[in-house]
This record gives C-alpha cells, sequence and structure tokens, in this order.
C-alpha cells in the first residue's frame, strides 16, 4: 500500500508546474489519497527529513535487514534542496572519504532504475574541471593521483583536448583540466523518489506533510519522536532535515547542536541551442570563473559559488517548502560574465529561468554525520555543502552501517557530528562562516589555509602577550593556537599572495624556532589541548581507566602514561597522556578535537556511579611546553628545586611552584620527543609564569615558538597524532605502539580481544615514515597529506601527513603501507621485512619522488648532548 | 584701516577685503587681465570697466584657449584620489530628513539634500532651509551673490524671517509683538535646517531683528482686519521686497557702529539672486529673482524622467524681462539699458537683491559713499558710476512667483544656482537625479517573465545596472551626486574621473575660470501623502 502512496505523490508532483524532468513513466500513478492513514505508535527508528539523505538512509537501513523504519516529511517528497538540485554527480572531491561516497553513489544511482523501475535520468556525462592557473592545475593533479589509486577513472587533459570534448568551450585562457569520464547527470528528486520507493518496498514506512515538533529523550537516550500527527515511540530518530536540521536540534529539550547554515545559490536554465546540445554532453566545472556547467534538455544549466553569498533563513525560518525564492540577476552577474566568457557563442541563447535554490554550508565544508554526543540514538545527516546529491548514496549507507553496526566500514572522523561542540553553534558564528565557506568552494584549497572568519573564540590567558611578540593564529576547535612568530624586522606575505602548493615565506621563522628549541629552549602555548580529571572515592575511577584503556594505568602516583582509548576492533577512539596525580585520581590529556568525542565515549562507557566524578578542566588550565635542552635549567632556576634527570625522571608529575605561583603542574614530557617540560597552570597564575619564564629564559635564549615548529619536530620523530595519523580503524600494533599495550595487565580492557587476534594474525597496514630523498626544497611542490605512496611501482597507502625536518634537511611523510595482493587486490598482511624490502615512492600532484621508509624513528635525533668540538662561537650567541 | 577689520571679523579674508576695497574683481584677476587679453569676463557677474567688455570672446573659444595655456605652465601632472576627490565633494553636503510621526509620515517632502561647491574664494553662493514653526510649510533657497558674498550672506539669514511673517496670520503677529513689548519669550517662527558650515552673522543680529519687527510692526498696524485669508504668492513678493528695502535703507542710515556700518554697506553695494520655494502640502510656490532655477522633476507613466522649469531666469536671454526693462525706461535708453546681454553692459541678472548701484539715485550714491568709510571711499568699484545711468533704478528684487499643485508624478524639485544650469542641460539634471532616487530606493529586480531574453541581452543589461549601481553608491546625497556629474562628465554623460580630478585640484584662482559656484538643493516629495491629498478633493 504505501508503494501505491508514494506513486501519488509523484502523480501530483508531476502536476505542479515544477520545472524538472519528471519521466513520464509514472503517469499511472492514480488515487488513494491517504491523508486518513495514522502514524505508528512505535517504531524502531523515525527518519525526519524525505529528501534524497532520509531516502537514502532509509533505503540502506531497511537493506540491511532493519524493517520497523518511518520516515517523516514535513512537506512532500524530494521536494526541497532536492528538487532544486542541480542535478551533477561529481566524484573529484578533496577528502578520499567524500571520493569514496560519490563513487558508491554513482554506482548506486547507476543500476537504482533497473532496480526500482523508476527513471532517475541517469547519464553518464562525464565531467571536465578546467585549470586557469598553474596552481588550479596543481590541485587538479593532486585530486587525479588519488581518484586514481581508488579506482576512479580520471586524467590530466590538454587544453586542445578539452576543445575536442566540449565544442563550445573557449580554451585559450586554460593551462590544462582534468578530465573524470564516469561521473553522471541524474534527476535527484527522482533519485530520492526511486530510493523511498525500494525502502518502501522493504518495509519502510513513508509519511509526508508531517512535521517533526521534537524528539523526545530520557536519560540522554531518545525515546521517541512528537509530531503534528501525533507521537511515535522509538529507538532511534535520524534527522536528515537539510537546511531545518539546525532549528530541529534545538527544539528538543536537550539540544542538538548541528552547526550548519543555508545560503541563496542560484543557477541559470537556458532553452535549448539550435542544434540541442546532446544529453551526454560533459559538465564542465570551471572553478577559478567560479561556475558550472552542464547540459539540461539541449540547453544549459549553470550556476557557481559566487564570492559574496547572501546567508538566508539565520533566524530559523521556516516553511514547508523552499517556495521559489526571487531570483536575482544583479547579484548573478558575475557568473553569467564568466559564463559568457567561457562559452562565449551562448550570447545568443535564450533565459528560461535564474534558479534561487538555497544550500545548507557547514563551518568546515564537510558533511555532518554521526550520533550525537549528548543524546544517544539521536542520529544525524546533513550540511551537505552542496554535494548532496553525490553523496547521498555513500553517506546514507556509512550512516546505516554506523546505526546497525556501531560504526561505519570507513573512518569517518572527518564528517562525525562530534567534531563539533557546542561553541560552533551559534547563529552569527554559523552566519559569518558559511559566508567564507561558499565561497571556497571553488577557492584554491592550498596546505594550511585557516578560515578567516569565526575567530578568537576560544584564546589562551597569553593571546594578547603572544600576539604582541607576533604570533600569527590557527584556529583548532574554536580554540586560537600561535603558528609560529614573525620577528619585528620581518614582513610575510599577505595572505591572499601565500597561498602555495611550494615552500611557504614562513620557512625561515620556523626554521630559527626549531633550531632554538634543539639547542636551547622555547616555549610553546598549547592550552588548547582537552583536560579531563577522573577522580572516585575508592578504586573505581582505576578499575574503569584501567576497562577503557590499553595501557597499565596501575602505576605509582606521580607517573605519566601514554595510552590509547580503544574500541572493540582494537581501534584508536583517543591517543591520550594519563597521570596518576593520586591513588583515585587521573589527569587525562587529549588532542584538542577531542573534547566533544572524547567526553561522549567516557560517558557512554563508565558506569553511573556518583563515586565517579569525570569533570572537564580544560578551561582551568593554561599550558605551557618548555622545550629544548635548557628548559630544565629554566625550571629549577624559577623552583629552586632540581630538575634533573635523577631528580625528575622522564614520564614524571609533580605538583611544584614555579615563580611565585604554587600548584603548577609539572610533567616532564614533551608532544615532540624533545627534552623538556608541560606546565599545567591554573590560568590566573598563567601571566605570571609566563613572565618569569621568559625573564628568566633570556641568558638561555629563550623565544616563542609555535605548531608549525612543533608539528616540524613531532613527524622528524615519528609522532603520530590522532585525527591526523591514526583514528578509530588503526590500532596500537599497526602504528609500532605495542608498548603502549598491556595485553596481560591483568583485567580486560576494550579491544584486548581485537588485539590479541591481531597480535596472532599480523596486521594489515602499518604506519611507515618516509624520507623523501630526490626532492628538492626549494623548488619542488611541497607533500601535504593524502599522497598516494608507491611500493615498487605498486600503490600500497597514502601519506597522513608530512613536514620538512631541518635536522635531516628532507621532507618527512608518515603513512600506511597495506600489502594488496597482486592477483585479487585483497588485503595481506604487512611485515617489517615487507616494508623494509620495498622500493617507495609518494606522488605529489602526478610526480613521483623517492622515499625511504622507515618503521622506527631516527635515532640520531634522540641524542641530546652535543659534542664538544661541535660548538662553535655562535652557540654563544642569543637566539 | 583695515588691520582692525580684520581682526574684528576674521570672516572676511585678505580677497575678500581686497574685493571689497575696490578694484575688487579684476584686481583679484590681475594677473590674468595683465598677462592675456582674454579676460573671462563672460564668466563673472560684473564688468566692471565698459572698455574690457570690448574683449569678450565666446565661452568655447577661452575654454580651448585656458586650457591649452593651463597644460603648457603646469607641466607637472596632479591627480586626486577618488578618496581626495570624494572628501572635497562632500565637504558641505547635508541632507534633512523629515521626521515621521507615529510612524506616518504627514509632510509632503520627504526630506531634502544640498550641497554647494565653491569656485570663488571664499564661496559666493548660500542656502537655506527651514520649516514654518507658525504656519504649514517649508522655505527652501539658493542665493547666487556677486561682488563679494555679503548681500547672499544677508538674505540667506533674513528672507525667510521675513516670508514667514508674511505668512503669519493677524493674532500670532500680535502674539509676537506684544511678547517683544512686555519682554517674554518669543514664539520661534522658523526651524532652520543648516550646515555646520552655513553661519549667520552675530553682530548684526539686533540690526536685523530691528527691521523684521519695523515690518511686522507695519503689518499689524495696516491689518483692516477683514481677510484672514493670507495669499502665499503675494506674502512671499512682499517679503523679498521688504527686505531689499530695509537692505537699502539700513545702508542709507548707517550704523553707529563702524564694523555694522560697514557691513550694511557692503550688503547693499553687493548683490545676490534668490531662488526660493515653499512647499505647503500640494501647494508649492516658487519665488524667483535672478538667474537661479528651479526644476520639478516628473516621472512619466513609462518611468522616464522629464523636466517642468518653475521659474524663470532673468536675464538677457527671457524676452520679457528684455521688454520689461525697455518698458520701465524711456525710449532713449533702449539701446544702453542692455548691452552685451547685461544690465547697463555690466550685470548679469537683471533682477537682484541689493546692488544699490543699480537702484539708487546718483546724488544719493555719491553722498552715502561720502560719508561712508574709508574703506568704501578707497574703493574704486563702489565709487563708480555705472555708464549710461540716467532713470534709476534699474533693478529690483521683485521676484516672479510660480504657483504648481504637487502630482504624485511630481517626485522631486532641484533648486540650484546659475552654475549648475551653465554646465547641464536641466533634462539630464532631471534624469540623474531620478535614477539616483530610484536607484536608492528600489532599483527593480529583472525578472525574465515570459520575455525572450537572451545570455547575451541579459548581460549587458546587468553591466549597466552595475556600472549604475556603482557610481550612484559613492554618494549619499542627490545634490553631491549632480555635483559630481555636472564637474566630472565626459563627452558621453558619465563621470571621467581624471576630469573630475583635474577640475577640483584647480587653484583657487584658476577654478573661477572653469565654473562658477554651485549650490543645489533636492527636495524630495512623498507620492503617497500628494497622492491622499489628491483623493481627499
Amino acid at each position: 500500500m504505501m508503494f501505491y502512496r508514494l506513486l501519488s505523490i509523484v502523480g501530483r508532483q508531476r502536476a505542479s508546474p515544477g520545472w524538472q524532468n519528471w519521466s513520464s513513466a509514472r503517469n499511472s500513478a492514480s488515487a488513494a489519497e491517504a491523508h486518513s492513514m495514522a502514524l505508528p505508535t512505535q517504531a524502531q527508528v523515525v527518519i525526519c527529513g524525505g529528501g534524497i539523505m532520509g531516502t537514502s538512509v532509509a533505503y540502506h537501513l531497511s537493506k540491511m535487514g532493519w524493517k520497523d523504519i518511518v520516515l517523516l516529511e514535513q512537506g512532500r517528497l524530494a521536494a526541497g534542496s532536492t528538487r532544486f538540485c542541480a542535478g551533477i554527480l561529481s566524484t573529484a572531491r578533496h577528502l578520499t572519504i567524500e571520493q569514496k561516497m560519490a563513487d558508491y553513489s554513482n554506482k548506486l544511482y547507476h543500476q537504482l532504475e533497473q532496480e526500482t523501475g523508476i527513471q532517475t535520468g541517469y547519464t553518464r556525462t562525464g565531467s571536465i574541471f578546467l585549470a586557469q592557473t598553474q596552481d588550479r592545475l596543481i590541485s587538479l593533479k593532486r585530486i587525479n593521483s588519488r581518484l586514481n589509486v581508488i579506482g576512479i577513472p580520471s586524467e590530466i587533459i590538454s587544453p586542445k583536448k578539452v576543445a575536442e570534448l566540449h565544442h563550445l568551450l573557449n580554451v585559450h585562457d586554460l593551462v590544462g583540466a582534468m578530465h573524470v569520464p564516469e561521473d553522471a547527470v541524474v534527476s535527484s528528486a527522482d533519485v530520492a523518489l526511486a530510493l523511498a520507493s525500494a525502502a518502501s518496498q522493504n518495509g519502510v514506512q513513508i509519511y509526508d506533510r508531517t512535521s517533526v515538533l521534537h524528539v523526545m529523550v530520557k536519560k540522554g537516550q531518545v525515546t521517541g519522536v512528537e509530531t503534528d500527527k501525533g507521537q511515535i515511540e522509538c529507538q532511534y530518530f535520524v534527522n536528515c532535515a537539510g537546511q531545518w536540521a539546525y532549528e530541529l536540534g534545538l527544539s528538543n529539550e536537550e539540544p542538538v547542536s548541528i552547526p550548519l547554515h543555508a545560503c541563496e545559490h542560484f543557477y541559470l536554465l537556458t532553452r535549448p541551442l539550435e542544434t540541442p546540445l546532446q544529453s551526454s554532453t560533459p559538465t564542465i566545472v570551471d572553478a577559478d570563473g567560479r561556475i558550472y556547467i552542464r547540459n539540461w534538455q539541449g540547453g544549459i544549466l549553470s550556476g557557481g559559488f559566487e564570492k559574496n553569498p547572501k546567508p538566508i533563513f539565520t533566524e530559523g525560518k521556516n516553511q514547508l517548502e523552499i517556495q521559489n525564492l526571487q531570483e536575482d540577476w544583479d547579484h548573478f552577474e558575475p557568473l553569467l560574465s564568466s559564463l559568457l566568457r567561457r562559452m562565449p557563442e551562448l550570447e545568443t541563447l535564450e533565459i528560461m529561468k535564474l534558479v534561487n535554490c538555497p544550500e545548507t554550508f557547514t563551518p568546515d565544508m564537510r558533511c555532518i554525520m554521526g550520533e550525537s554526543p549528548a543524546v544517544q540514538g539521536y542520529f544525524v545527516l546533513a550540511g551537505m555543502n552542496s554535494a548532496g546529491l553525490s553523496f547521498g548514496g555513500g553517506a546514507g549507507k556509512y550512516l546505516a552501517e554506523w546505526m546497525v553496526h556501531g560504526y561505519p566500514s570507513e573512518n569517518v572522523w572527518e564528517l562525525d557530528l562530534k567534531r563539533f561542540g557546542a561553541l560552533q553553534s551559534s547563529r552569527t558564528f554559523l552566519r559569518h562562516r558559511v559566508m567564507e565557506v561558499m565561497p571556497l568552494m571553488y577557492d584554491l584549497k592550498v596546505p594550511r589555509w585557516d578560515f578567516q572568519t569565526g575567530r578568537q573564540l576560544r584564546t589562551s590567558p597569553l593571546y594578547d602577550r603572544l600576539d604582541a611578540q607576533g604570533a600569527r593564529w590557527m584556529e583548532k576547535h574554536g580554540f586560537e593556537r600561535p603558528k609560529y612568530f614573525v620577528p619585528p624586522d620581518k614582513d610575510l606575505l599577505a595572505l591572499e599572495q601565500s597561498k602555495t602548493f611550494y615552500k611557504p615565506d614562513w620557512f625561515d621563522i620556523v626554521e630559527s624556532e626549531v633550531k632554538c628549541c634543539k639547542e636551547a629552549v622555547c616555549v610553546i602555548d598549547m592550552s588548547s589541548f582537552t583536560k579531563f580529571e577522573i577522580t572516585s572515592t575508592g578504586d573505581q575511577a582505576l578499575e574503569v581507566l584501567q576497562y577503557l584503556f590499553s595501557n597499565d594505568l596501575d602505576v605509582p602516583v606521580g607517573h605519566i602514561v601514554h595510552t590509547g582509548m580503544l574500541n572493540e576492533g582494537g581501534g584508536y577512539e583517543n591517543d591520550c597522556s594519563i597521570a596518576r596525580l593520586n591513588k583515585r585520581s587521573f589527569f587525562m590529556i587529549s588532542p584538542t578535537d577531542q573534547q566533544v568525542h572524547c567526553w561522549a565515549w567516557l560517558k557512554k562507557h563508565m558506569p553511573k556511579d556518583s563515586n565517579l566524578l569525570l569533570e572537564d578542566v580544560t578551561w582551568k588550565y593554561t599550558a605551557l611546553n618548555l622545550i629544548g635542552p635548557r628548559a630544565v635549567d629554566v625550571l629549577s632556576e624559577l623552583s629552586y628545586a632540581p630538575m634533573t634527570p635523577d631528580h625528575f625522571p622522564s614520564l614524571f608529575c609533580k605538583e611544584m611552584s614555579v615563580g611565585y605561583a604554587n600548584g603548577i603542574r609539572v610533567m616532564s614530557m614533551t608532544h615532540t620527543g624533545e627534552p623538556g617540560f608541560m606546565l599545567y597552570i591554573p590560568i590566573e597564575y598563567a601571566l605570571h609564569v609566563y613572565n618569569e619564564v621568559m625573564s628568566v629564559g633570556q641568558k638561555y635564549g629563550i623565544r616563542n615558538a609555535g605548531y608549525y615548529a612543533l608539528r616540524s619536530l613531532r613527524i622528524e620523530k615519528f609522532f603520530a597524532f590522532w585525527g591526523q595519523d591514526i583514528n578509530n580503524l588503526t590500532t596500537p600494533l599497526e602504528c609500532g605502539r605495542e608498548s603502549r599495550v598491556k595485553l596481560e595487565k591483568g583485567m580486560d580492557f576494550i579491544g584486548r580481544d581485537a588485539l590479541l587476534l591481531q597480535k596472532q594474525n599480523g596486521v594489515y597496514k602499518r604506519l611507515t615514515m618516509f624520507i623523501l630523498d630526490d626532492h628538492d626544497t626549494d623548488l619542488d611542490l611541497w607533500p601535504w597529506w593524502g599522497e598516494p605512496i608507491y611500493r615498487n611501482g605498486q600503490y600500497v597507502g597514502k601519506t597522513t601527513s608530512s613536514a620538512y625536518s631541518y635536522s635531516l634537511e628532507r621532507h618527512v611523510c608518515l603513512g600506511f603501507v597495506h600489502n594488496f595482493s597482486e592477483d585479487t587486490g585483497e588485503e595481506q598482511v604487512v611485515t617489517a621485512d615487507f616494508i623494509n624490502r620495498g622500493e617507495y615512492e609518494i606522488d605529489i600532484a602526478g610526480y613521483r619522488f623517492q622515499a625511504k621508509a622507515k618503521l622506527y624513528p631516527v635515532a640520531s635525533l634522540f641524542t641530546q648532548k652535543r659534542r664538544k668540538d661541535d660548538m662553535e662561537l655562535s652557540d654563544l650567541h642569543g637566539k | 584701516m583695515p588691520a582692525p577689520t580684520q581682526l574684528f571679523f576674521p570672516l572676511i579674508r585678505n580677497c575678500e577685503l581686497s574685493r571689497i576695497y575696490g578694484t575688487a574683481c579684476y584686481c583679484h584677476h590681475k594677473h590674468l587681465c595683465c598677462s592675456s587679453p582674454y579676460v573671462p569676463q563672460s564668466r563673472l557677474r560684473y564688468t566692471p570697466h565698459p572698455a574690457y567688455a570690448t574683449f569678450c570672446r565666446p565661452k568655447e573659444n577661452w575654454w580651448q584657449y585656458t586650457q591649452g595655456r593651463r597644460y603648457a605652465s603646469t607641466p607637472q601632472k596632479f591627480y586626486l584620489t577618488p578618496p581626495q576627490v570624494n572628501s572635497i565633494l562632500k565637504a558641505n553636503e547635508y541632507s534633512f530628513k523629515v521626521p515621521e510621526f507615529d510612524g506616518k509620515n504627514v509632510s509632503s517632502i520627504l526630506g531634502f539634500d544640498s550641497n554647494q561647491l565653491p569656485a570663488n574664494a571664499p564661496i559666493e553662493d548660500r542656502r537655506s532651509a527651514a520649516t514654518c514653526l507658525q504656519t504649514r510649510g517649508m522655505l527652501l533657497g539658493v542665493f547666487d551673490g556677486h561682488a563679494g558674498c555679503a548681500c547672499s550672506q544677508a538674505v540667506s539669514e533674513r528672507l525667510f524671517y521675513y516670508i514667514a511673517v508674511s505668512l503669519l496670520p493677524h493674532e500670532t503677529l500680535l502674539e509676537i509683538e506684544n511678547a517683544v513689548e512686555s519682554g517674554r519669550a518669543l514664539l520661534p517662527i522658523l526651524q532652520w535646517h543648516k550646515h555646520p558650515n552655513d553661519y549667520f552673522s552675530k553682530e548684526a543680529s539686533k540690526l536685523y531683528f530691528n527691521s523684521l519687527r519695523t515690518y511686522w510692526q507695519e503689518l499689524i498696524d495696516l491689518n483692516t482686519g477683514e481677510s484672514t485669508d493670507i495669499d502665499v504668492k503675494e506674502a512671499l513678493i512682499n517679503a523679498f521686497k521688504r527686505l531689499d528695502n530695509d537692505i537699502s535703507l539700513e545702508a542709507q542710515v548707517g550704523d553707529p557702529n563702524s564694523f555694522l556700518n560697514y557691513l550694511v554697506l557692503r550688503v547693499a553695494f553687493s548683490g545676490a539672486t534668490a531662488c526660493v520655494a515653499h512647499v505647503d502640502g500640494v501647494d508649492l510656490h516658487v519665488a524667483n529673482t535672478g538667474d537661479s532655477r528651479a526644476m520639478l522633476g516628473v516621472q512619466e507613466e513609462d518611468g522616464s524622467w522629464s523636466a517642468v522649469t518653475l521659474s524663470n531666469d532673468h536675464n538677457a536671454q527671457n524676452e520679457r524681462e528684455l521688454e520689461r526693462l525697455k518698458l520701465e525706461h524711456p525710449k532713449s535708453e533702449a539701446k544702453s539699458v542692455v548691452k552685451q546681454d547685461r544690465l547697463l553692459g555690466l550685470l548679469m541678472p537683471f533682477r537682484a537683491f541689493g546692488d544699490v548701484k543699480f537702484k539708487w539715485s546718483i546724488d544719493l550714491q555719491k553722498r552715502v559713499i561720502e560719508s561712508g568709510p574709508d574703506q568704501l571711499n578707497d574703493n574704486e568699484y563702489t565709487k563708480f558710476i555705472p555708464p549710461n545711468y540716467h532713470t534709476p533704478p534699474y533693478l529690483t528684487a521683485e521676484p516672479e512667483v510660480t504657483y504648481h499643485r504637487l502630482r504624485p508624478q511630481d517626485k522631486f524639485l532641484v533648486l540650484a544656482t546659475d552654475g549648475l544650469w551653465e554646465t547641464m542641460h536641466r533634462q539630464d539634471v532631471v534624469r540623474i537625479v531620478g535614477e539616483y532616487l530610484t536607484g536608492m530606493h528600489h532599483q527593480q529586480p529583472i525578472a525574465v517573465g515570459g520575455y525572450k531574453v537572451t545570455l547575451g541581452q541579459m548581460h549587458g543589461l546587468l553591466t549597466e545596472r552595475r556600472t549604475k549601481m556603482s557610481s550612484v553608491f559613492e554618494d549619499q546625497n542627490a545634490a553631491t551626486h549632480l555635483i559630481r556629474h555636472a564637474v566630472g562628465n565626459n563627452e558621453f554623460g558619465t563621470v571621467d574621473h581624471e576630469r573630475l580630478s583635474k577640475m577640483l585640484s584647480l587653484p583657487e584662482e584658476l577654478a573661477r575660470m572653469y565654473r562658477d559656484d554651485i549650490t543645489i538643493i533636492v527636495v524630495q516629495f512623498n507620492s503617497h501623502v500628494v497622492g491622499a491629498y489628491q483623493n481627499q478633493e
């Protein structure tokens, strides 16, 4: 019955004066208005939103065997952004996970018509990405390298070839292009209807004209939804409400923050050309001209991402469907100019319509999926940054896997809702940030680019002091962190000019900071790190930590343990350092962006025990890292306490006084492998301690340093960072951290079984350090991350991070090596021998550089003392 | 005794003094007169000596000539940046919006924009705007001074009071007079809307008040108690004539205070034209004396703009004025009363305030000058009697009053001194202001609708709209926008920055060669209110 209902919806939409290419096959749909049908009172899953996301989630859940699913749509199915979507499916994305989602979507839509009988208008046109500049071509080459290794055909082509593929294009100003032949165009509304139809046949119940008012939550768990037609009890709720997802999230008693914001988006439809364009005409993306162009019913459809976007619905103006918003030709003028420059012959082509179709954008230009950290069973899939059609299939699949299996089959941390906190939910922030994000869609994406809007939200108490000393800032999770310090006599390029794939202009500045870390002492403000305290009345804290962490935490008071918080599969949910402050109290330091994720994970797994207290103390402490051989001198002079390794061994934590301030947590560790200390300072003492350190440190050559120096230091020593190099699909054994796992610590812990199995069977991938050999730092493209790694000419994995090592005077990349079977492509065990016996190359934008693989860090970097005959006069200079 | 005067009255700058000490006009430009026989006298209000008049050349010739000369003698090129240009153009801009009460704007005037650009140093133009407090309506006026700014300054301060008093009903006049008599607080008559640069002279305030009081006392005495209806046209004419009369009288009587004595003489011996609009609901009166102009901007049904002139220029281009002058003087003077398009071969406007040299008898002139302060006596210009001066007065301040009943399609009124009208055609003025005002308030969004539009056509249209918008958005003031066009327009009717920059960077003494002082007031009407008035009747 549901299927008939659905078809009636399709019938209605056909009658409406929609311009979309509705297929005629569905005319037969008849009758049976089902408004009277009552909502069920109970379901396992309620999905809110009948666009491509909601229907895709319903489709995949039902395919995976979940049947008790209700999908609610406030207006009509496929009537929101989905209906107005330009219908371009493009796999050329910057993130590998996005490429994979788009690739899956492409394959899914391709066979959807066959599966459901509903025409989707799927046509494989291919797409061409134009480069007007060399930098754009580099960007395309990087994407091209990565597309090829995951099996999506693509190639870099000459302007001449472009002209052959599309006869209307003016190619005189092009330096090259990328051709992706298997990209497609498809009617997104019909795809959503087809997915809904298939889901309906699998038992999913679909109700339109039904609005979700709010989600009912009890004890942090979804219990049901309140709609305008009654209540439905459920275990899972999926928010696929598109641009209304933010409002819907806030409507709960316990709000779920889903940071996204809509902007108006315009595209143009024309009447057919005199000789109508063939439906196989490739789609053009001219990012430098800020436009895309596809064939549409013999004419063209062309839109773009302008420099001055118009955010909309900031006040949360709700409406059933996106009504036809006003066309704004004046706003479209730059894009129209760009179009006519690209295709001059279109001058005489007649306009049909300018469509205004709001699109949703997120603060970091990546979509949002996953479970709410605050409410269990509350899932989200929204914020597609105008790539809803491309991601729809894949994103729906991953979310369904997440719900059914507890985790998706790929690492989706980059898209996880938990990468955001409540701090990104301000309307003002979102409005300002999306105005930067939307133009960024077609801006050149270069390494180390920082957002300029929505800044200076969370800052260290030292912010002004550091800023006055030339600090340049980057932002992580809303927290400002210094990148490097520009000396007073030095001038850097303007922001826009400093965009480069080559050697950056701060190279010398960071070099001197690194040198100072190695030879004297530097201070780095690392206050952004997430800091938790876990205390209990008895042994509960130790017990729960022993269960949650893989290393043995039953250590003497004052010891620090590096350990991982693993999932059932043995993968890292978090990588942290834990100090035992006393018998019943632990201090836990995690990466900055773990604040929401780690908290949610701990809350989920900790027993509800009032004797066990978990507290987020991130805001209470300012963290200063003293790095370098002279750190010990500075600190002992400030505390009148001996700080030598005999008195203060490595990985040790002590509360002591520094200057006048008491109660400073001093830890003999750094995050880079250099000698030094971390000081955790109650914030009211931060300025005092900083001033004391700087004034005493003067005679030891102290200076400020930033995260770029830190990054260079940690990567050259093969220190992997969570979220960048390792994630929830990486086990300690795969990144050479067997020593941080105590399988036999006398009790079970999460992930132990998986690790035991892995220890027995061997690992299928291995984090490896690569030192680039024939790479010219001044002239060659710099590695970034995501570059394919080739072993003996065979693709074996991708890099995860890279940095220039000022000590080795080489670029160092970290990355995973797999062992794909030459015959079947199946993953095989990776042994140390396999790694050591290969010849390696790293592919940077199509150029392959030879690299030496190393499983262990370069030992010479750890020798702390310099020989006497190495000393020279310049060592006497202040740094 | 020039020094103490300067100390007393810093507003009189050096050049101003030199002008008053006689030789005013040509002394000031003496170096030019010497270097070139082609004195650009045609652009000056006065031709001080008939001998010079014969050297007059058509404007165009002079233009080419001086321009060429300028290039030759100033080899260094000097351009103002757009922000510098803007700061010059915007220095005197002023905007007034009629406040809305209870969210409803009951006035037929939305507000006005005004601005002026000096060419003389100091500027001789003046402007005034005020709301009548004891009667309804608003007064707006531009005043173009010549032979100094004393007269235009005095008229700009005083005329609106004379008009307001002329409009006041008998009871109100009595109430005011009684209040003065008994030393009570006076009813305020005018609410001025002034730019900070628009000053009033404190020193003469008492003298001016006394003259005004005499006027209303006479009005009280003359009142027969019959008609209470006050005719605006009559009131305007009376006010103009009365003020000019007072100016003349004050100069004849003199003042014991030597500074004031000198001031009233300067006012009387210099001159000023006036163009004043009185707007009360849908009733628009324009009183004009001289060659400033009032222009109504009318939007036709198709959206295009047309200009309706609401005043007649009183100069040699006006046949009726020529006729009038000939009739007022004996036939024997028919050839001499207007020579070279000038009154007695000297004065361009045929009606003006002040200018007693064209009004007083020769005896009176001689007597006043002789008894006047030394400065006046030393001034060759004031001593100089116009040629063929047989049957004074030759000049009057009596205005020509035009009445217009506002219609919803009447969108705005432009009042401007001849500095604007001699550079721009009235049709262009109205079009530029009209497009500016509509652009500011509702740039109609384009919709394709059912029309056949090609991408190329749309692109052309959008590009045109964008260039228009960008020039419009530079100015927040319609008068400034108009000045930008008046000074910077190239042959294609669009603002040319290079030209604008050149024109604005002319040295003080050269500026007057290229352009006159420009003063503009743009009054915007509220079509809804005007339409409502129409429906009421």
